[in-house]
């Protein structure tokens, strides 16, 4: 083993790993016992020190994929590299160049919260010299320097997550999964998160594979986004790329004298559609993007039609999940807490391995 | 979120290169002894049962020795070995909800992501039990000196039948480790302990087995390994060196051991399904 | 008055429901007092020939009368145990907010507490005439005997319902149990009070156990002793744990 490690040392550090993705995956699969295809033969790939949000509601196969590829969960078929090395094979290896907070935050409420740091330390082999110093630069990393002594049971959510975090980062792997980092999480303790992961990714060039069910994490975090439903990739691409692949933006505009918005809806509809709500307010979509914009103002302006608010939407991840799926994301979280076909068997998430 | 780039260094270092198993082993035991150290609360119990069933029937039961036959004139010589191995079923509880709750909680799946090997695992997670162990032998064994038991095989009695307290302990924890790891939950563990307590009063724990009237429940007691552990402990506080008595106590407990870890170094493996 | 009776039939019909429908909560209240009967009635059986010992009926009489009010005081803990449990859910909070007279919810408790006891008790009967247990007391005396198990069953359910609604967490379990455990083995269990010597026969000389049990086994034998007695601190005992219950429930009120 110590050979396979150190092999993985010169990957890492020579530069070979960045000719080759840091997560490729081809047709993975998993199978549970009486049950339908949590994860069904999905393709991926992902370059080394991208952010890749895995964006779907509860049960879709997120965290089934994430087990796999952590090597906590044997594929039913299919292969992964993680890290230039195969999941099935090469177990080690790969846990040598991951962390992973996975999405129960499986802590100790008895141990402090430097224990653990200390602990994870020790197991992932630092000498003893170095494991105090690397636990509080952790510590202070992710703000917990004053909480460090205190027993986990008694830290927020938030805390937990950072605790997390810090204990994934112990032995400062190439490749980080992330299953859900944010779920439950108040706004602030959300966006310091993000912060934090995105300065892993940007600054040090760590590869991200996050989790998520909330669609604006997705948008803001993730250079590229996969969407999973029901065990199936169903869109990949950049945020961007996602959106304008299934929709274009649209218009809408408030006349400053209500009255008017009959003229206005005539003068739009040679956009489009117009949409009116009950103020006023009309709604056309752009067929050619955004560049039509100044089409538009031309237009208004030549009609002497007078405008109190005008604003643009880009299309939504939610518009995106909709077209692909046919259903909202909010939707689609609400149908499947309940276990759908796809979803987890229940004893997973408690970490149960019989039937699997 | 505070982000301190000062004190992380841009230079990345090269994975750990392996930590042996002892050390393993300790850092996982390490963790126990610290869990089961704080949680003291939840360990009185465990402690003060098997006394309070001492006292009580230590009393209540002594016209047993008026049964003729009965090996010995004062009770409590009898009885103080039940304190010993209803204190290890207890440890079995622990040691097999603590590692029940890691599984549950998904601790377990962390320590699976390091390079931790399960026998290091299973052997550290116990040694929490071991020290809940030895320490709940010292009280009882103080507890009954202070009753007036005596040790006929003397001050290397004592330490033997510490010692035999704590390869019981050990054995009984293995078995709570092996539930634990099999089911994988805590309620599980804690079902299976009407069962041992079951064991215990099905043995000759109240009285010797050639003074058991109903003939099935002697054979039940009979067969029933606990009475030769029990045979064992009693052995050195009644009759001083019994090399038979010894031999079938040891031999059962590391019996019950050497099965109990087998058994659950396999289901380590199914648990820590990692490739 | 009517509103207390709904109210104390809906929780003790759901009592004994979850009792019945519920394995793990049924079968250890069945198998463990069949197995003290076993282990003290088999196991032990010898006891009877120690000198002056006598009890007419035999040591599996002795001792099923012993496991009959045990089984009747644990009957009463296990309700308190489920009192707990619904408090830690929040189910109990639903109960106090739903029930019109919340004196019916100890009340139902109570009640379930007993038809709970009703299955295990004869459960633990049937065992013990199958074992060729001797009864030498007449109709009258047997329907005494029940009412002793009846009465300690239910002061073991005020006790505690009181002490679960007090606590209001499941942990309590511990505290509700361990005194009547203590209680119950403190009185003479393996041999008449008489063959008991040193500090455990003036423990048991005053614990009001010793009285209910010794008439209980008297009532068995034909022989009635200190009947008055044993109802009489039976009842004394329900006048104080329903005030202990009483006040109980109206902790948890405060609380919320």
């Amino acid at each position: 083993m110590r050979s396979q490690i150190i092999e993985l040392t010169n990957l890492c550090y020579s530069g070979a790993v960045t000719e080759q993705p840091a997560i490729e995956v081809d047709g993975l699969t998993r199978e549970f016992r009486r049950g339908p295809r949590a994860v069904d033969a999905i393709d991926l790939r992902v370059s080394p020190g991208e952010i890749y949000g895995f964006l779907g509601p509860n049960g879709a196969g997120k965290s089934t994929t994430v087990l796999m590829l952590t090597t906590l969960l044997p594929p039913t078929s299919g292969r992964a590299t993680v890290g230039g090395y195969d999941i099935g094979r090469q177990g080690a290896q790969v846990r040598a160049s991951i962390g992973a907070a996975l999405q129960e935050a499986a802590l100790d409420a008895i141990l402090t919260g430097r224990e653990h740091l200390v602990l994870q330390a020790t197991l992932q082999g630092l000498p003893a010299a170095e494991r105090r110093r690397r636990a509080d630069q952790l510590l202070a990393r992710v703000g917990l320097t004053e909480a460090a002594d205190r027993r986990v049971g008694g830290y927020s959510g938030g805390m937990k997550r950072r605790l997390d975090l810090a204990l994934a980062l112990v032995h400062r792997p190439r490749i980080l999964f992330l299953d859900e980092p944010t779920t439950g999480l108040d706004p602030q303790s959300r966006a310091a998160l993000w912060e934090e992961v995105r300065h892993l990714a940007h600054d040090e060039g760590i590869t991200v594979f996050l989790t998520t069910q909330y669609l604006e994490e997705a948008d803001v975090l993730a250079d590229r986004i996969g969407i999973i439903d029901h065990g199936r990739i169903v869109a990949e691409g950049t945020p961007a790329q996602l959106k304008a692949e299934i929709s274009s933006p649209s218009v809408e505009i408030m006349p400053a004298e209500e009255q008017r918005s009959d003229r206005l809806a005539e003068l739009l509809s040679s956009f489009g559609e117009p949409l009116r709500d009950g103020r006023g307010r009309v709604t056309v979509k752009l067929p050619r993007g955004e560049a039509q914009l100044a089409e538009v103002v031309r237009l208004l302006d030549r009609a002497s039609l007078r405008v109190q608010t005008l604003q643009l939407h880009q299309p939504s991840l939610d518009d995106v999940f909709l077209a692909k799926t046919g259903r909202k994301l909010e939707g689609a979280l609400d149908a499947d807490s309940a276990p759908g076909p796809a979803g987890e068997p229940p004893a997973r998430r408690r970490g149960r391995r019989r039937g699997r | 979120m505070v982000v301190d780039l000062a004190h992380e260094p841009q230079t990345v270092r090269p994975p750990a290169s392996g930590v042996s198993l002892t050390e393993q082993t300790l850092a996982v035991a390490k963790r126990a002894i610290v869990r089961t150290s704080r949680q003291r609360a939840l360990l009185v119990f465990p402690m003060i049962f098997p006394l309070i069933l001492f006292a009580i029937n230590g009393s209540a039961l002594s016209a047993a020795t008026k049964i003729p036959g009965f090996p010995t004139q004062n009770y409590r010589d009898f009885l103080i070995a039940v304190p010993f191995v209803q204190g290890a079923m207890f440890v079995s509880i622990t040691a097999g909800v603590d590692l029940a709750r890691d599984i549950e909680s998904g601790f377990l799946n962390r320590l699976a992501l390091t390079p931790l090997r399960g026998e290091a695992l299973l052997i550290g997670q116990l040694g929490g039990a071991l020290v809940l162990g030895t320490l709940q032998a010292i009280v009882y064994m103080l507890v009954g000196l202070a009753s007036g038991v005596s040790f006929a095989s003397g001050l290397g009695g004592a330490l033997v039948l510490l010692l035999l307290a704590n390869v019981i302990a050990f054995a009984f924890a293995s078995l709570g480790g092996l539930l634990a790891l099999r089911f994988g939950t805590g309620e599980a563990v804690q079902g299976i302990f009407p069962l041992l307590f079951v064991t215990l009063f099905l043995s000759s724990s109240s009285l010797p087995l050639d003074l058991i009237k109903a003939t099935w429940f002697r054979d039940i007691a009979a067969c029933n390994p606990v009475s030769y552990l029990l045979g064992g402990l009693r052995s050195l506080v009644i009759s001083g060196w019994d090399g038979q008595a010894l031999a079938l106590a040891f031999g059962f407990a590391l019996a019950i051991l050497v099965l109990a870890l087998g058994f659950s170094q396999a289901a380590m493996k199914t648990r820590l399904a990692r490739r | 008055m009517r509103r207390f009776l709904h109210v104390t039939r809906g929780v003790a019909w759901r009592s004994i429901h979850n009792t019945v429908v519920n394995p793990a909560i049924l079968v250890p209240s069945i198998v463990f007092p069949l197995f003290f009967l076993v282990a003290f009635a088999g196991g032990l059986s010898r006891i009877a020939e120690v000198p002056n010992f006598h009890y007419r009926p035999g040591y599996t009489s002795f001792q099923f009368v012993f496991v009959f009010l045990q089984s009747a005081a644990f009957g009463g803990v296990f309700t308190g145990f489920a009192v707990a449990r619904d408090f830690d859910s929040g189910f109990a909070r639903r109960l106090l907010l739903s029930a019109p007279h919340r004196g019916g919810i100890i009340a139902g408790y109570v009640l379930g507490a007993l038809l709970r006891w009703a299955i295990t008790g004869a459960v633990v009967t049937l065992a013990a005439a199958i074992a060729g247990m001797h009864v030498y007391g007449d109709g009258a005396e047997l329907v005494a005997l029940l009412g002793l198990g009846v009465l300690m069953n239910l002061v073991a359910a005020l006790w505690a319902c009181g002490l679960a609604m007090f606590l209001r967490t499941e942990q309590a379990g511990a505290v509700i149990q361990m005194p009547v455990f203590v209680l119950l083995f403190l009185a003479p269990v393996y041999v008449p009070l008489s063959l008991l010597t040193g500090w455990i026969h003036d423990v048991a000389r005053y614990n009001p156990v010793t009285a209910v049990l010794q008439a209980a086994r008297g009532l068995l034998a034909g022989s009635p002793t200190e009947l008055a007695l044993a109802f009489g601190l039976l009842a004394a005992g329900a006048l104080i744990f329903g005030a202990f219950a009483r006040r109980g429930l109206a902790s948890a009120e405060r609380a919320g």
